[in-house]
């Protein structure tokens, strides 16, 4: 499943990072790396970009970046 | 040791870096930029037991990479000016992510000392880090510091010195980043070794990692010292690429930086970092964003925030703008006074002193507003601006930081556009970033406020409030729209991505904001004010020379001494009649108001033979269609002085002698009963005003902020021809309808 897909509140694992180019370079450089647990902590009024928690920091995604981020089966729940 | 140590902060965004920086250098710093971008290059001096130090703040980066102007900058300055010691503020409470540019500043090779940063904020949290293991486990020098109170400073210090002592001593460190490409590097090595490609820069091992990354930076310098072993080793690179994609489907990037937070983890799990307790997991940080970023709640907080920003910084400067008026006007009195009438008067009041009351009547403005945004800065507030806001501005092709500038130029009517294009710098996109600075002058700025007010009032005068609102609300949109224009056309290309960190929220130092502030504004006075004196002085001369013929001159004298000469005749028949008594006649006061017509058209006609006058003369065959005359044309040109200008002169041009922008009651009623004037004409100038040509104060500002006169020119003609195509299209299309009256 999709990062963009993940409920409010929940915890995943990344399984996989789907591009590369600079979007790619900035997720990984920010930690959104293959193994990472993070929690969905928000989202903005509109929607749009999202805010999650990993490694003891808080970022914020837009979704279309949000879709390059592929989670692990169980993420979700 | 005598000669200065050179030492570099460098470290991530929010780390703590400028808290730390200001703490070793006091009010002792010097912010320029870096020659040819408009990154800012801030350096200080200070001294340690009888050692000078010299620190380079870098720009905050998270990478060493080529994506970015700031981490270029970072880089580059690393690699070129070799300072003796690179100091890493690492924050405590967010080790891992910290760590991954610490990791590639040890594959560099440099001289290297870790601040430990934040550890009480960490230590609150329930992590704890022993500093002496990490420093063990990485090779290097690490210091537990505390940069808001001090703590651990002089330990730091220490550190600096002692590694600044046994700085070329230091080797790289050899990260593994897995079998396939540990084999490509070690193909590599021994090409770039033999042939020393770039190795009088950068280690050897360095360069190859960065043509596996695609650095384009690198692979750029090393085709121009050897293009032959640049295709060699680019081939090498391919073909792993080409094996991982088939094997793992990933690309070399991905692998080192996998490669990279797992030597970072397994640091980490070696003791270094123990968690004491586990800390709830809604920190303060969390709690607060619950409520401000909430979906209903935090839009009306952030409205609240912005609006009292605004009220604080065009409210609360009021008194000093209007006291520092008061020591111009008091200054022309004086120089008025003490000169003979002539050019050099007319210079030094009309163009030194109004044009540096036109400089340092924005500084209270930018003051207020730089100290109203540092404290939103510093407390990490700005971020969930951005954050809440970007959904909206992304589609327009901006950021969701642009918010800020727009609301300070006039998002909210009354702002200015000169703190509003400053405010800019707070975008880290570079093509968001220029997109903004070249929208925000389309905002109702303060200055364009009497004029709009004069013109709805007189021809719109039943629903002054509706028209002034649309006025807003115009404003908004054709910034807008153009800022998507131009993110279609000239600064085309795809959006930067939002991945944004939101920091944890801090209470801002005081010495932080001091400093702050105190930066900004002394650069505006200092690199903008030069500028914008000698363009003052001569939109003076502009508007000043040639003077009338003296045939002219004379006409006028001779008209004025006719009358004089036939009031005298008139008090003394008067005197002669009354006896004494103090009545007035009326006929006096009628001579003494064809004296003043008299003056009155004197101006118009200086004004009209004056070089702006020639200019607006002659534009009027283009100008006609859109309903402008000659004395419009002048005063829109002396507009670009600043926008409150186009009030006086066009008292001026109607002959109407002095009209201020606080009582325009004649002007308005002149207007309102000219011929020439009408609703259609009022809408076509009052669109020209909003959208053309910013003051040339913004100007001077979009130059230094763009870091090229080139968009400076660009924003001046680019503005003027889109007012002028509404104007027209206004004009037109309302005469065809038969709306003139």
């Amino acid at each position: 499943m999709k990062l963009r897909t993940m409920k409010t509140g929940s915890t995943g694992t990344i399984k996989s990072i789907t591009t590369q180019g600079s979007v790619g370079l900035r997720l990984r450089e920010m930690g959104l790396v293959p193994g990472t647990t993070i929690q969905l902590e928000g989202r903005a009024p509109l929607y749009d970009p999202v805010r999650l928690r990993l490694r003891g920091q808080i970022l914020t995604l837009r979704n279309n970046e949000a879709d390059h981020i592929e989670m692990c089966r169980e993420a979700g729940q | 040791m005598s000669s200065t140590i050179s030492i570099a902060l460098a470290g991530n965004p929010n780390a703590g870096k400028t808290t730390l920086f200001n703490r070793l250098t006091g009010a002792r710093q010097h912010v320029g930029n870096y020659p040819g971008v408009t990154v800012e290059k801030k350096e200080g001096f200070f001294t340690h037991d009888g050692q000078e130090i010299k620190v380079t703040d870098l720009p905050g980066t998270y990478s060493l990479t080529a994506y970015s102007v700031e981490e270029l900058v970072a880089r580059d300055f690393i690699v070129n000016e070799r300072p003796d010691v690179v100091v890493d503020i690492v924050d405590a409470s967010n080790l891992e992510r910290n760590l991954y540019l610490t990791c590639q500043f040890l594959e560099l090779g440099v001289p290297l000392v870790i601040a430990l940063n934040m550890v009480d904020v960490a230590e609150s949290r329930g992590i704890e880090i022993d500093a002496d293991r990490l420093s063990e486990l990485l090779g290097v020098q690490v210091v537990p510091i505390v940069a808001r109170s001090g703590k651990g400073i002089d330990e730091l210090f220490d550190a600096i010195l002692a590694t600044a002592g046994r700085a070329r001593s230091i080797h790289p460190v050899l990260l593994r980043y897995g079998s396939d490409l540990d084999q490509a590097i070690s193909e590599m090595l021994p090409l770039i070794e033999a042939d020393n490609l770039l190795t009088d820069l950068y280690p050897a091992r360095w360069v190859a990692i960065k043509f596996l990354e695609h650095d384009e930076q690198i692979i750029t310098r090393a085709k121009e010292k050897n293009p032959q072993l640049s295709e060699q080793l680019l081939k090498l690179c391919k073909f792993v690429t080409a094996h991982l994609q088939q094997t793992m489907e990933v690309y070399p990037e991905s692998v080192i930086a996998d490669h990279r937070y797992g030597y970072i983890k397994s640091v980490l799990h070696q003791g270094v970092v123990r968690e004491k307790f586990v800390g709830d997991r809604l920190y303060t940080s969390d709690k607060i964003d619950k409520i401000v970023t909430h979906r209903l709640l935090g839009p009306l907080i952030m409205a609240a925030i912005l609006y009292g920003l605004y009220t604080f910084t065009f409210n609360y400067s009021t008194v000093l703008v209007d006291l520092l008026a008061a020591v111009f006007t008091h200054a022309s009195i004086v120089v008025d006074s003490v000169l003979p009438d002539g050019p050099i008067k007319s210079m030094i009041v009309s163009g030194v002193i109004d044009g540096m009351g036109g400089v340092l009547g924005f500084v209270p403005i930018i003051m207020f507003m730089f100290f109203g945004i540092a404290v939103l800065e510093d407390s990490g507030y700005l971020a969930r601006v951005a954050f809440m806001m970007d959904r909206i501005f992304h589609f327009f092709g901006l950021h969701g930081s642009s918010v800020m500038p727009f609301i300070v130029s006039g998002g909210i009517a009354g702002g200015c556009a000169v703190p509003g294009v400053m405010a800019t710098r707070t975008l880290r996109s570079p093509k968001e970033r220029m997109a903004t600075l070249l929208t925000v002058p389309f905002m109702n700025c303060g200055a364009k406020l009497p004029v709009l007010t004069l013109l709805i009032g007189a021809f719109f005068s039943a629903h002054q409030a509706r028209y002034m609102f649309l006025a807003t609300v115009a404003a908004w949109l054709v910034a807008l729209i153009a800022a998507k224009f131009l993110r279609m056309t000239v600064l085309r290309g795809e959006s930067t991505p939002f991945v944004m960190e939101l920091p944890p929220y801090r209470f801002p130092t005081i010495r932080g904001l001091v400093i702050h502030t105190w930066e900004r504004t002394w650069q505006y006075i200092k690199k903008a004010g030069t500028v914008i004196l000698g363009i003052s002085i001569l939109l003076w001369a502009m508007m000043t020379y040639p003077g009338l013929p003296q045939k002219k001159v004379d006409a006028f004298s001779r008209q004025r001494m006719e009358i004089q000469t036939e009031m005298q005749a008139q008090q003394q028949e008067n005197a002669e009649r009354t006896k004494g008594k103090d009545i007035h006649p009326a006929s006096d006061l009628h001579l003494q108001a064809a004296l003043a017509e008299i003056n009155r058209q004197e101006a118009q006609a200086r004004l009209r033979n004056s070089f702006a006058g020639r200019i607006g003369t002659a534009l009027e065959s283009i100008s006609q269609y859109a309903g402008f005359d000659w004395r419009t044309n002048i005063a829109l040109v002396g507009g670009f002085a600043a926008k409150e200008v186009i009030i006086s002169t066009l008292g001026t041009a109607y002959s109407l002698g002095d009209v201020s922008a606080e009582d325009t009651a004649t002007l308005k009623d002149r207007l309102a009963g000219d011929p020439h004037w009408n609703p259609v004409v009022a809408l076509s100038v009052l669109a020209f005003i909003m959208f053309y040509a910013p003051c040339f104060v913004t100007i001077v500002c979009i130059a230094r902020e763009a870091g090229s006169w080139k968009w400076a020119f660009f924003s001046m003609s680019f503005n003027t021809i889109f007012a002028f195509i509404m104007a027209v299209a206004i004009y037109q299309i309302g005469m065809l309808l038969g709306l003139g009256g």
